[in-house]
């Protein structure tokens, strides 16, 4: 059996999780919602991030737009999905939620604006 | 003089929420007035997700969390000034601004919010050996750059303080391809959340370095190195500790400071250790009618926390204009000690409060398996077990009017810490 201290990265409460796996079986301690056993288990099993950036925005008000991946992508493609987000760029307007780049970094996830940029007047 | 019913000063997370607060409590003539081109505060240069689960039930980045008050603020039609700053408050609610298109106006208010949020510690305040190099940031600068205009500031950094701000800009310049060498902290422990230690350090095999500091900055132009070198239990430079990095920028995230200059004009008290006025539960600070939330009040690592406190402060300014009085005799001091480094409110009145009150706090060091106790006067009303208690998150404890009705005019509520 293998024992993990964690900490839940879920919400900034940052519970202290203890985490063990026995063969299939992963038991979750410490944690004081169901998220944070979902987060246990996933993180010793197959950890996942959201990835947050910007791009660049033309003719918008602000030369950035703030950008997140649509939901989490696995641990491992932090860079993969960060090399599309750093090679793409958009056109204002943009609003909260727009598609800014498809299948980031071959995840299936896609990475969406989070600030709404309206055009420089 | 133009007179509004309430006038709110910062259009952060603090003062939207105070301002839905109040709209819904009932008050109609409401001004919101924000000196940034833009409401939403420092919330628009958090772009990290994380904001929100306990209001929304939904992880939000900074910007979003900052949208869904905006529209609740633009939904209800309460009027705000963008690209307006406050000038001056005086203790009788008299609140001076300026803009380009009207010039310096003053205003009479039937209640003021203070809700201007903080700034960090300036890093001219550190005092850190060698020149001042283009290159060297504090933290909260290099993100605004980084996140609002875009600019790339550097490719070897080195972060000085494990705040928040410094953990998630280390993070946040090795997605854009900088390489961070290390984050030192003078102190024998983080000032930052865990959570973020985990996934902007550990994640990305950052070495966090506690109880060291930056002992020398090289460079006359620009940063080309810096020494780092372990400190003793005094803080002090331990000689011949030193190692040598060699970057491009070195980031300061040295901790932030309520932002109280307009509070101090006023005259009104504060509170030496949060630095921001101190306040009775009704967040009323010592000036009748003015009243303060969010990180203006002390320094907050969790919006949603900061919503909450906010609305409440929205909430009793409204009822301060529909002409509540509270009996000011009946307030009892909050006292801290044994570990405890204050509490917000700071004065509690058993007989005006709500049915409860949740009194937030912070510890001086790291503790583990203590008892947290609340006390009123000699009786123990509160005992709760902590395993562990750390300076980086803030922590809170909720006390029941019904527990605090036997109190006399003398007692005194104290909040500790015990073996
Ligand atoms: C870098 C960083 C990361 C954070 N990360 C998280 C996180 O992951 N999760 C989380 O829940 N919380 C996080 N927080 C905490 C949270 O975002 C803050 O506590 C919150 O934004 C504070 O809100 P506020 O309204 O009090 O202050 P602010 O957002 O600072 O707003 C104050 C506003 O007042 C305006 N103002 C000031 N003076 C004047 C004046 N004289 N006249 C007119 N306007 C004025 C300012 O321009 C500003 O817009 C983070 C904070 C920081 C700094
Ligand atoms: S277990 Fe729940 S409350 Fe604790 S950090 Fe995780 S999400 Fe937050």
């Amino acid at each position: 059996m293998e024992e993990y201290n964690l900490t839940c990265i879920r919400c900034p409460m940052g519970c202290a999780l203890r985490v063990s796996v026995a063969g299939d079986e992963v038991t979750v301690t410490g944690n004081t919602c169901p998220r944070g056993a979902d987060y246990g288990r996933q993180e010793v099993t197959a950890p996942v991030r959201t990835v947050t950036s910007t791009v660049p925005v033309t003719g918008g008000q602000i030369p950035v737009v703030s950008v997140k991946t649509a939901g989490d992508v696995p641990k491992d493609s932090i860079f993969d999905v960060m090399r599309d987000i750093r090679s793409a760029s958009v056109t204002a307007p943009v609003k909260i939620g727009d598609v800014i780049v498809r299948n980031a970094g071959g995840t299936g996830t896609d990475v969406i604006a989070t600030k709404a940029v309206g055009i420089k007047d | 003089m133009i007179r509004r019913d309430i006038v709110i000063i910062g259009g952060g997370p603090a003062g939207l929420a105070a301002a839905v607060a109040a709209y819904d409590a009932g008050s109609r003539d409401i001004l919101v007035i924000e000196r940034d081109d833009r409401l939403g505060g420092i919330l628009n240069q958090c772009i990290h997700n994380g904001f929100g689960l306990h209001t929304f039930k939904e992880e939000l980045t900074g910007p979003e969390y900052a949208d869904r008050f905006i529209s609740q603020l633009t939904d209800r039609g309460i009027e705000y000034k963008l690209d307006t700053i406050v000038t001056d408050v005086s203790d009788t609610r008299c609140v001076t601004y300026m803009n380009g298109s009207e010039g310096v106006v003053t205003i009479e208010a039937g209640a003021v919010i203070l809700a201007m949020g903080c700034r960090e510690r300036p890093r001219g305040a550190l005092g850190i050996p060698g020149f001042r190099p283009a290159g060297v940031y504090t933290a909260g600068t290099a993100q605004r750059l980084v996140n609002i205009e875009g600019k790339c500031i550097g490719k070897r950094v080195v972060i000085l303080g494990s705040g928040d701000i410094g953990l998630i800009m280390a993070r946040r310049m090795t997605l854009e391809g900088a390489k961070v060498l290390c984050v030192a902290e003078l102190m024998p422990y983080s000032g930052g959340l865990q959570r973020n230690i985990t996934q902007c350090l550990d994640d990305f095999g950052i070495p966090l370095l506690l109880s060291h500091t930056v002992s020398r900055i090289y460079g006359k132009e620009r940063v080309t190195g810096i020494d780092i070198s372990e400190v003793d239990e005094n803080r002090n430079v331990i000689p011949g500790t030193e190692i040598h990095y060699d970057c491009d920028t070195l980031l300061l995230s040295c901790g932030l400071l309520p932002e109280n200059e307009l509070t101090r004009q006023a005259g009104i008290s504060i509170d030496r250790v949060t630095g921001g006025p101190d306040v009775r539960d009704d967040l009323e600070t010592s000036a009748e009618g003015i009243f303060a939330c969010g990180n203006v009040l002390h320094v907050h690592d969790l919006v949603d926390y900061v919503s909450q406190e906010a609305s409440r402060a929205g909430q009793m300014a409204s009822e301060f204009v529909s002409g509540r009085k509270r009996d000011h005799l009946s307030y009892l001091k909050v006292e801290t000690s044994g570990g405890i480094r204050y509490s917000v409110p700071q004065y509690i009145s058993p007989k005006e409060m709500e049915d409860s009150i949740t009194v937030r706090f912070r510890v001086d060091k790291v503790y583990r398996d203590r008892k947290l106790c609340v006390y009123l006067g000699t009786t123990k009303l509160r005992e709760q077990r902590k395993n562990i208690v750390k300076p980086g998150e803030m922590e809170q404890v909720v006390l029941l009017k019904k527990d605090l009705g036997s109190a006399s005019g003398t007692d005194t509520i104290r909040i500790c810490l015990e073996d």
